[in-house]
């Protein structure tokens, strides 16, 4: 699993939560609440999606690490890794 | 324990709030069911069939609506959180509403979906309250009303500190009551605000063939997500063991578990499902929660027209007073027809060439639950469906272009009537007191005294339709989802 990789899936469940929101433009390094409307519980939504999906557990004391996809990136691939993927 | 009868989640209710709760806690691989005592989903905004004719219920129109593209809106919210795409619900915007007061009318506001339509009426028509208007919009738009914990404060205390004319401040009121307030007199401000909202700074919808439209993509959702449901199977007790609901034992007899519960139904009546005492049904048994006091009459008048050949072709809704001061309270007598709701189904902008196959013309006014619910026998009850009919007509046509002239050319284009009573409202919805908006006491978290059992709905206090799925979503997400 390659970061761009990882950013990519995120993304994908973006999408799948957001359909109305224009993901063409999202800067990796900017948080993702000040590039759309996301509210808190689209970030539940984002986490639920990972464990339903990927079987990938964010605890809440983690959520702060999913702001921008680059975080994610470095949050998440570790994740995925240990999981064999 | 037999696992083929445990869910990780029981719904009791198969409304507005059931199903959207239903469909969150499907869709994240819950395994959910929901129990509903009725052979219709739907709850309070449902539908039915007299002779091959299809009638809604409730819904006369969805609120909330905003043009696609408006972010963080609830309809907006509500659509993400249930995956549904925007065009499923296929909405079409209303022409325009009115707010009527005085004998006949004669002081008239027009609101649209158009926001800026609303405030220049109010300019127009009360020029020395524009300014109050104004910062009280202001502070609806900044207040936090889906705070969970938010104080109750009085919306008519707070609405006077901007609007000092009563003419203004009632008229502001009747809409944002009658669409939702289950309190006499006062609202509650957060409460206020969610109306205000959904009705002034959004807007009214819906789709061509009402409610059902709503419905069919709430259970094609549900259904998708691998969801159960039990129709004509109600809960008829929570059984409590050390704190929590244990068990539930349903109408057929059989009984399952759950981790979880979530009742859609009130708060009251949830109550009696765990109280002591049996669920007798009858008003002012709730146990501890109040009961609401607030119930209606609809009269539905099916046309052989449209309504815009009766010169009813701008109109979407209608609500009108007739008296000085608007009272939103209890009917004193059978029904209260000083003020109510006028809703024209057909004019909503459809597209070219699409309308409903008939005319309607529905009305709505208080009444009172106790005398619709003791009347002696079956023809008594039917004799005053049909003088009351009558009356909601009459009080009702004076606020219609033509006012009571009109009387003989809608009797002429009648093909078809039909008529709910709080008696109605009880028997198909299990409402007690015929409280079609609950008990005047909301319970924001959801919590009752029973750990693992939370109430959604009407009586979680997110109001009108929008609000009724939001409560189920808010709930489900918060206390099964989210919750550690």
């Amino acid at each position: 699993m390659t970061k761009d990789a990882c950013k990519q899936i995120v993304l994908d469940i973006i999408a799948d939560i957001a359909p109305d929101e224009d993901l063409s433009n999202i800067k990796p390094d900017v948080r993702l609440r000040d590039q759309m409307q996301l509210d808190s519980m689209d970030f539940l939504d984002i986490v639920m999606e990972l464990r339903k999906q990927h079987g990938i557990e964010v605890p809440e004391a983690d959520y702060i690490h999913l702001a921008s996809l680059d975080s994610c990136a470095d949050y998440l691939t570790p994740k995925f890794e240990a999981l064999g993927k | 324990m037999n696992t083929s009868s445990h869910y990780d989640v029981a719904i009791i209710g198969a409304g507005m709030a059931g199903l959207a709760a239903g469909i969150r806690l499907a869709h994240f691989g819950k395994r959910v069911c929901i129990f509903e005592r009725h052979n219709v989903v739907g709850g309070l905004n449902s539908f039915y069939s007299i002779s091959g004719r299809k009638y809604d219920v409730g819904l006369h129109a969805m609120t909330n609506w905003v043009p696609p593209g408006v972010k963080g809106s609830p309809l907006g919210k509500l659509l993400r959180q249930l995956r549904i795409d925007r065009d499923e619900f296929a909405l079409h915007p209303q022409k325009r509403s009115r707010i009527a007061f005085g004998p006949g009318g004669e002081t008239s506001l027009v609101f649209t979906n158009d926001f800026t339509v609303f405030e220049s009426e109010v300019a127009r028509v009360f020029p020395s309250q524009i300014d109050g208007f104004r910062r009280l919009v202001a502070l609806v738009k900044t207040y936090d009303d889906v705070s969970l914990d938010a104080k109750p404060e009085s919306a008519r205390e707070i609405v006077r500190r901007h609007i000092s004319d009563t003419l203004l401040e009632d008229m502001l009121f009747c809409p944002v009551m009658y669409y939702g307030s289950a309190t006499e007199h006062d609202m509650e401000f957060g409460q206020f605000v969610i109306m205000f909202k959904a009705l002034y700074l959004e807007g009214f919808a819906r789709p061509l063939d009402g409610v059902r439209v709503i419905l069919r993509v709430l259970l094609e959702k549900y259904r998708h997500a691998g969801g159960e449901r039990r129709m004509k199977c109600g809960v008829r007790r929570v059984i409590v063991g050390a704190g929590r609901a244990e068990r539930l034992l349903l109408d057929d007899g059989t009984e399952v578990t759950a981790t979880h519960v979530i009742s859609t139904i009130g708060a009251a009546e949830t109550q009696l499902l765990y109280g002591n005492e049996p669920a007798s049904g009858a008003p002012g048994s709730g146990g501890s929660h109040p009961v609401g006091r607030l119930s209606y009459c609809e009269t539905i008048t099916v046309l052989d027209r449209p309504p815009s050949a009766l010169g009813w072709g701008e109109d979407t809704i209608v609500f009108f007073n007739d008296s000085p001061r608007f009272a939103y309270e209890q009917s004193r007598g059978p029904v209260d027809p000083r003020s109510g709701v006028i809703c024209l189904p057909n004019n909503f902008s459809f597209p070219e060439g699409q309308d409903l196959p008939e005319g309607l013309f529905r009305c709505t006014c208080l009444a009172n639950h106790a005398h619709w619910t003791t009347l002696p026998g079956e023809d008594a009850y039917q004799a005053e469906k049909t003088r009351w009919y009558d009356d909601i007509q009459r009080s009702a046509l004076r606020f219609m272009p033509g006012g009571l002239a009109q009387r003989d050319a809608l009797r002429a284009a009648t093909v078809a009537t039909d008529m709910f009573t709080p008696r109605t409202i009880t028997k198909f919805t299990g409402h007690l007191g015929g409280a079609i908006y609950g008990s005047p006491v909301k319970i924001r978290d959801g919590r009752t005294p029973l750990t693992n059992l939370y109430l959604a709905g009407t009586d979680q206090g997110f109001l009108g339709i929008i609000g009724a799925m939001l409560s189920g979503i808010s709930m489900a997400n918060f206390h099964v989802l989210a919750a550690k």
